[in-house]
């Protein structure tokens, strides 16, 4: 294998790692925000040890999170030194910027929600939540837009062979940075809700921590019917940009040969040897979808020489599996808000199997997100002025890269069973008695007692 | 000042805190199998750093992203030329941001996390001072500003002697924090090797001059021809009295960490103005190869975005750095790591 190829499968394996346990951080966050917020305003032992639990959870990932994206940051230097020379000008800014606007917030208030519970007010430490959450919107907004200008690269003018900033607002709000930052902030979200959902849904097989467990549910489940309803909204949204920007990805996603009118969507199918699709499809779907008309003219992959053409069957499936599990998500929060409302959520069985499947199943469709989105750009790691191929650095061997890459696969392989039994671990052993407390509580607030006070040290 | 000058002080500046802040924890984590003699001397030391280890490991993330942001051709250069050497500190890092955390959530596995935590401070600690060494004596670069030795080019009797000075910094500087904030006999253990590795630190810095007089005396002469070569040795011989002084006194702990810090900026700086204009000079290439802070800049209107970021939101960060730092002040107890 050559060393280019090599360097691509390690970008897409290290970085399809980091995006793993970006989504359960980020979603997770949420939770930490909310269960500390509730804590903060009523005090009772419950909703301390109840936020203590997102909080373990949340750092064993973030932990790995930070690991991982520490290799991303190296990445482009090591791997990639052309495209560095080419784009740094403008791509390390962003890259830059999130060092100083987002991981100093992340990484210091983190310490706070790590090692503050004694230390700090109880104020202070839901202050950190927020800031450590807050951190982690603003590292995913910088990175996106380093990200989105390789997708619509603008401001910029090419001199000497290099790119050069000319606008920086023309390229931080490049064209697509608006859909893809909140795609995939609300694709984190879906993941996040699913991740909650799971562990209740897991207290509730066990019956155990039923108490905990409802309030978890409930919270979840709610805000994942509401994002991921939002969903194929947003993702419409971004596919107009794409069409718009990028009409060559556009056609590889419905894999359309030749421009054409009544241009079909597919709700699945494969792309066969002769190049042409077979499956399901909505006739002219694509042409209505992106044009309001049948007749609206649709841009195919032959508008394009071959060499400028992405892999079809990739490109196709992976977007396509994406957007049926986006389906599947919106109806599976639908179902089991509809099951609390009939008041059987809490013994539906199968449910609870379903919600703890879509765990991996929402990880899944976001990986296959980025794949369609980054293997539908190729050949061009910057859409039309920089190609992949030109990329790499040229004096790394491909012997080189192959060491890194068995090492990555290596340490990669033991932190996630490490991180598996730590997270599996956590969920196992549960948060402190909450039952018992919430009872304790509830009993003392009904003969009016004052909420107990948290005593330091309680809540591990 | 063009703007290209300022960033290079600036990414010395980011760089130099990293040294400082990461520094200690570094040299904590290599010194853990070392004082660590029981469990609870081991959490002590784990919790020491526990808090503020991720955030003084962004300074050098940014430090990067500045590196890559103001000055391109250097990151490419560096970060691809020195392949396996910044992928063993990257293997070292994630390491080490693994074990802190996962070392008290995970009793069974406690030797790997142990073991993680040692190794992931270790070869961190001292390949980047290999990697300094480098930089300050020059690599062979072809006209793109490829780096062409090879890897063994790299471990060259100069880059490792800077190499493990750097080493020995980074230990007793972590020694001198683990004496601020351990008690009993760990705190005795602590301070017993903060002297010894402050006087081996001494002994190789004074080789790492002899040696830089000797064979790279394009740098000497830079740092001896300048006046602000001489404020940063000043800088340094006042923070190496300071140090002295307060490691014998009973009580000088924290002033010795801070005397410490203050060694750090004036080998920092000395490194740096014996480089400028260099970022990375040439070395058996012609000197047009050499990456100069013109050469390598970039536009004129990113370093000026870049700037204005860096204005709005450096005093943010020593603020929040100001504020973790003072909340979790004072001797670290065992049980600090609950929550
Ligand atoms: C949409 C979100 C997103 C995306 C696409 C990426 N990351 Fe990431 N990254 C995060 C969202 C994030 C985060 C949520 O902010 C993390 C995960 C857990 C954490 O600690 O912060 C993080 C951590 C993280 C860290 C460690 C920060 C620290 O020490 O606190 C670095 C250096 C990077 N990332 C760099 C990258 C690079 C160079 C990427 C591109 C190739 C990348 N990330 C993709
Ligand atoms: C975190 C989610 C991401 C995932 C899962 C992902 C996935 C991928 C994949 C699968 C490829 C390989 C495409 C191919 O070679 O055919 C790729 C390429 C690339 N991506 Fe991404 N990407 C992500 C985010 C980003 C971001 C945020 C950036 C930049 C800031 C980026 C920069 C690149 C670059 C430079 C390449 C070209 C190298 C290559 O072809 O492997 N990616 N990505
Ligand atoms: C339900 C209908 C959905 C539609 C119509 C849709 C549409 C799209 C489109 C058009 C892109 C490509 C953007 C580009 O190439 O620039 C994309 C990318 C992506 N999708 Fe989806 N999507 C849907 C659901 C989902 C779901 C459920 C998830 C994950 C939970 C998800 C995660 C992603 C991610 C992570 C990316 C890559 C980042 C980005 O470019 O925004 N999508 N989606």
């Amino acid at each position: 294998m050559d060393a280019v190829l090599l360097a691509r499968i390690q970008f897409a394996f290290t970085v399809g790692y980091h995006f793993l346990f970006v989504p359960i951080s980020i979603g997770v966050g949420l939770m930490v925000v909310l269960s500390e917020r509730r804590y903060y305003k009523s005090g009772i032992q419950a909703d301390k040890a109840a936020s203590s639990f997102w909080i373990k959870l949340f750092t064993a990932t973030f932990a790995i999170g930070v690991a991982t994206g520490l290799t991303m940051e190296f990445a482009f230097g090591t791997n990639w030194a052309e495209y560095s020379r080419f784009v740094g000008n403008i791509f390390g800014a962003p890259l830059a910027a999130e060092g100083l606007v987002a991981f100093f917030l992340e990484s210091t208030f983190l310490g706070v929600l790590l090692f503050g519970r004694k230390r700090v007010s109880r104020r202070f430490y839901y202050v950190s939540a927020w800031l450590v959450w807050i951190g982690s919107l603003l590292s995913a907004l910088w990175i996106l837009i380093a990200n989105s200008w390789m997708q619509t690269p603008a401001g910029y003018e090419i001199e000497d062979g290099k790119a050069v900033l000319t606008s920086f607002w023309a390229a931080a709000l490049n064209p697509s940075i608006g859909p893809r930052y909140v795609h995939t902030i609300v694709a984190t979200l879906i993941t996040g809700c699913f991740v909650v959902a799971a562990v209740a849904a897991y207290y509730f097989l066990k019956r155990r921590h039923i108490a905990f467990a409802r309030q978890a549910m409930l919270t979840s489940v709610v805000i994942g019917l509401v994002v991921s309803v939002a969903m194929p909204f947003i993702g419409h949204w971004h596919a107009l940009v794409v069409a718009e920007h990028q009409p060559v990805k556009m056609a590889a996603f419905e894999n359309i040969g030749d421009t054409q009118k009544n241009a079909p969507l597919f709700l699945f199918g494969w792309v066969n040897e002769a190049g042409d699709t077979t499956g399901v499809a909505i006739p002219s779907g694509l042409s209505l979808m992106l044009g309001l008309s049948p007749d609206h003219e649709v841009v195919g992959v032959n508008s394009v020489p071959p060499s400028d053409r992405p892999p079809a069957q990739l490109t196709f499936q992976s977007y396509h599996l994406m957007i049926a599990l986006g389906i599947l998500f919106a109806a599976v929060f639908l179902v089991a808000v509809v099951l609390h409302l009939l008041g059987r959520l809490e013994k539906a069985r199968w449910m609870h199997l379903v919600l703890i499947a879509c765990v991996p199943l929402s990880l899944l469709a976001i990986n296959m997100g980025w794949m369609a989105t980054e293997v539908g750009r190729q050949p061009w790691v910057v859409q039309g002025i920089m190609r992949t191929t030109d990329g790499v650095s040229p004096l790394v061997s491909a012997g080189e890269v192959w060491t890194t890459l068995g090492l990555f696969g290596l340490v990669y392989l033991v932190l996630f069973v490490a991180w598996l039994r730590i997270f599996l671990g956590i969920i196992k052993k549960g948060p402190e008695d909450v039952v018992e407390m919430i009872e304790s509580e509830k009993a003392a607030a009904e003969r009016g007692d004052e909420p107990v006070p948290a005593p330091a040290g309680a809540g591990r | 000042m063009t703007l290209a000058n300022i960033w290079f002080f600036l990414i010395a500046f980011l760089l130099t805190g990293y040294v400082i802040l990461d520094g200690f924890d570094l040299g904590a984590g290599v010194l853990y199998p070392f004082l660590g003699r029981s469990e609870e001397d081991m959490a002590v030391i784990r919790a020491s750093i526990g808090p503020v280890w991720d955030g003084n490991e962004v300074w050098l993330i940014t430090g990067a992203g500045a590196i890559f942001a103001a000055f391109p051709m250097v990151y490419a250069m560096t970060f691809s030329g020195f392949y396996l050497a910044i992928m063993l500190v990257l293997f070292g890092l994630i390491l080490r941001a693994v074990s802190l955390e996962f070392r008290h959530r995970d009793t069974s596995w406690k030797a790997v996390w142990d073991g993680a935590l040692f190794v992931g401070s270790l070869v961190p600690a001292l390949l980047v001072g290999v990697a300094l060494g480098n930089v300050i004596r020059g690599v062979p670069m072809d006209a793109q500003g490829n780096y062409i030795g090879t890897f063994l080019d790299l471990l060259n009797p100069y880059s490792l002697l800077v190499g493990v000075t750097g080493l020995a910094l980074i230990v007793q500087h972590g020694a001198a924090w683990l004496a601020v904030k351990s008690e009993g006999t760990l705190h005795a253990r602590a301070l017993a090797w903060r002297r010894a590795s402050f006087w081996t630190c001494a002994v190789l810095a004074v080789a790492t001059s002899i040696a830089t007089i000797v064979g790279v005396s394009r740098a000497s002469d830079l740092v001896l021809g300048r006046w602000a070569g001489w404020l940063f040795i000043a800088v340094a011989v006042v923070g190496i009295l300071y140090t002295v002084l307060q490691m014998y006194r009973k009580g000088g702990e924290l002033k010795s960490f801070l005397g410490s810090a203050l060694v750090i900026i004036g080998l920092a700086g000395i490194a740096a103005v014996g480089n400028f204009p260099d970022m990375v000079p040439a070395r058996g290439t012609p000197e047009a190869t050499s990456l100069t802070v013109e050469r390598a800049a970039s536009g004129d209107l990113t370093l000026l975005v870049m700037l204005i970021i860096a204005l709005l939101f450096v005093p943010l960060v020593l603020i929040y750095t100001a504020i973790i730092y003072r909340t979790f002040w004072g001797k670290t107890k065992a049980g600090d790591a609950d929550y």
